[in-house]
């Protein structure tokens, strides 16, 4: 019987064993994780710190579904991985062997480390219990001081704001999330923010956390300048766990490197989720993704794998869906940037692919709160940004994803001033139908 | 105007009578807002996990679920109950 042991309680984990099931039946499988919470969704957090819903609505598992996976679970931390023993030593020096290992730690937000960022009333948002301490903190009429780039900083912003707080929002940059949006898109959010409430602050940064009696009184900025605050909160980046990999000699660089199979440089260790450094065949690069929908898709071919399946990853088109300042965003595939002042690396709901220059045109159209901006390549669109009205987003999806030629509306879109929601949204059309008639013959 | 608002209204009713709540997997990070705000308590969030339409005998297609879910995962399509599901 095979001893399938996974590290780590997040959606990577859970898929993996899910998948592990659907292959071997009689297997034993072991989960390790420290989080005293077990599996729960961590995008969830940003709906629980605006109290749209309960810290016990996070948990998409019941105890039927545990029972359905039969699975082991430790909530342990693993110290110590010994491969050529095939054993793992926990905290509390017990050692457990394995015949086919997972590890899927995830990442961490990356520490602040501005003087100061020891004090009491710093925080920052990797886990329940990290949203719970803020909250606990973030009384009505307190100040908080938001700093960092991408999504779970303003997530961090909002959520403060919902409860009262009042928020300034420091960033480094010129404008928000300048590595993944462009200009025109960075400033919709911003005036949404300011319209909300939220004091921003550009080309800005911290210079020291002023406290008294271990707690956050205010903050000096670089400039000069001080801002009294109760709380600071920070997302300033993630980094993928893999001490434990690397300290066990497998191959990392960012994180751990892992074939599309999944597997590192182990053969019966693999690798899946955001600590996993994916090699994507297309681009022949090691690619990291921070998102929830690679991770659980990564777990799955890992499970499949462990369990004596073959089954290769195939990188899909970067997307991820998250709401800025009240805005449901889209983003699909390449869609240019650069560097982010704020960011030390990759953001948490982020990916490496966007920040792909395509060789593309730009074209833009809509206003304050519906927006649409398509990367054109010579046949094909290679990347789009959906804000407000989603009703594009899903077939830019499809017409991304499977590379369709845009061929008859290629010069359309890239008339200046063109209705390019309405000329896609026709070939969408048309396309949907010779589809759905293709799908008829094929029947 | 008043024959916009009745057109949009119908539009409204039709697509909630003859609807079913179909989830976008992709989309999803199971936060469970959909299943938090059901008044009939269906798990709308286990749907989105297998990517099944919520085809169940209690659902009134109330749209609380799309209209919550801040990541766009739901959306109605429309059922033809004499030859199966049709987007």
């Amino acid at each position: 019987m095979t001893h399938y042991a996974l590290i780590g309680t997040g959606v990577a984990a859970i898929s993996a064993a899910e998948a592990i099931r659907t292959v071997d039946q009689a297997g034993e499988i072991s989960i390790f994780g420290e989080d005293l919470f077990s599996y729960y969704s961590r995008p969830g957090l940003a709906y629980f710190l605006t109290d749209e819903l309960e810290a016990n609505q996070l948990f998409p598992y019941r105890t039927a579904d545990y029972q359905k996976l039969r699975a082991r679970f430790h909530q342990a931390s693993v110290r110590r991985l010994l491969p050529n023993e095939k054993t793992l030593e926990l905290d509390s020096a017990t050692r457990i062997t394995y015949d086919r290992l997972l590890i899927a730690t995830g990442a961490q937000t990356i520490a602040l480390k501005t003087p100061g960022a020891d004090l009491n009333g710093v925080h920052k948002l990797d886990h329940l219990a990290d949203a719970r301490a803020l909250l606990a903190n973030a009384k009505r009429g307190r100040t908080a001081l938001v700093t960092g780039g991408g999504i779970t900083a303003l997530e961090l912003a909002e959520g403060l704001l919902a409860r009262g707080v009042k928020v300034h929002y420091v960033m480094r940059s010129e404008r928000y999330w300048s590595n993944v949006l462009d200009e025109t898109e960075s400033r919709i959010i911003e005036s949404l923010l300011l319209r909300e409430g939220i004091q921003l602050h550009h080309k800005s940064e911290i210079a020291e956390i002023l406290g008294k009696n271990g707690r956050v009184v205010g903050v000096r900025l670089a400039d000069g300048r001080s801002l009294r605050a109760d709380l600071v909160a920070y997302a300033i980046g993630i980094t993928p766990r893999i001490e434990l990999a690397q300290a066990a000699g497998l191959t990392c660089e960012r994180g751990i490197l892992v074939d599309e199979f999944m597997r590192t440089s182990q053969a019966d260790i693999f690798a899946a989720g955001d600590v996993a450094q994916v090699y994507d065949p297309v681009s022949q690069k090691h690619v990291l993704d921070s998102l929830w929908a690679p991770a659980r898709e990564q777990g799955r071919l890992a499970g499949l794998n462990l369990a004596g399946q073959a089954a290769s990853y195939q990188k899909p088109a970067a997307f991820n869906v998250t709401r800025l300042a009240g805005l449901t965003t889209t983003i699909i595939g390449a869609v240019g940037g650069g560097q982010d002042a704020d960011l030390a690396g990759i953001a948490r709901g982020d990916s490496e692919t966007w920040r792909q220059l395509p060789d593309a045109l730009v074209v833009q159209s809509g206003f304050e709160v519906n927006h649409l901006r398509l990367m054109i390549g010579q046949k094909h669109i290679l990347g789009a940004i959906v804000m407000g009205d989603q009703k594009l987003s899903r077939p830019l999806q499809t017409l991304i994803h499977q590379k369709v030629e845009i061929t008859p509306i290629h010069a359309a879109l890239l008339v200046p001033q063109a209705p390019i929601a309405d000329i896609l949204a026709e070939f969408w059309a048309q396309q949907h139908t010779l589809q759905s008639l293709q799908a008829l013959e094929n029947h | 105007m008043l024959k916009r608002l009745f057109q949009k209204e119908r539009a409204r009713r039709t697509s909630l009578a003859q609807g079913q709540v179909v989830p976008d997997a992709t989309r999803c990070v199971q936060c469970g807002i959909c299943s938090f705000n059901c008044p009939v308590e269906i798990d709308v969030r286990r749907h989105a996990w297998r990517g099944e339409a919520v085809q169940h005998s209690r659902c009134l297609t109330c749209g609380e679920c799309v209209a919550r879910c801040p990541r766009g995962v739901l959306t109605f399509e429309r059922t033809n109950l004499f030859t199966g599901a049709e987007k």
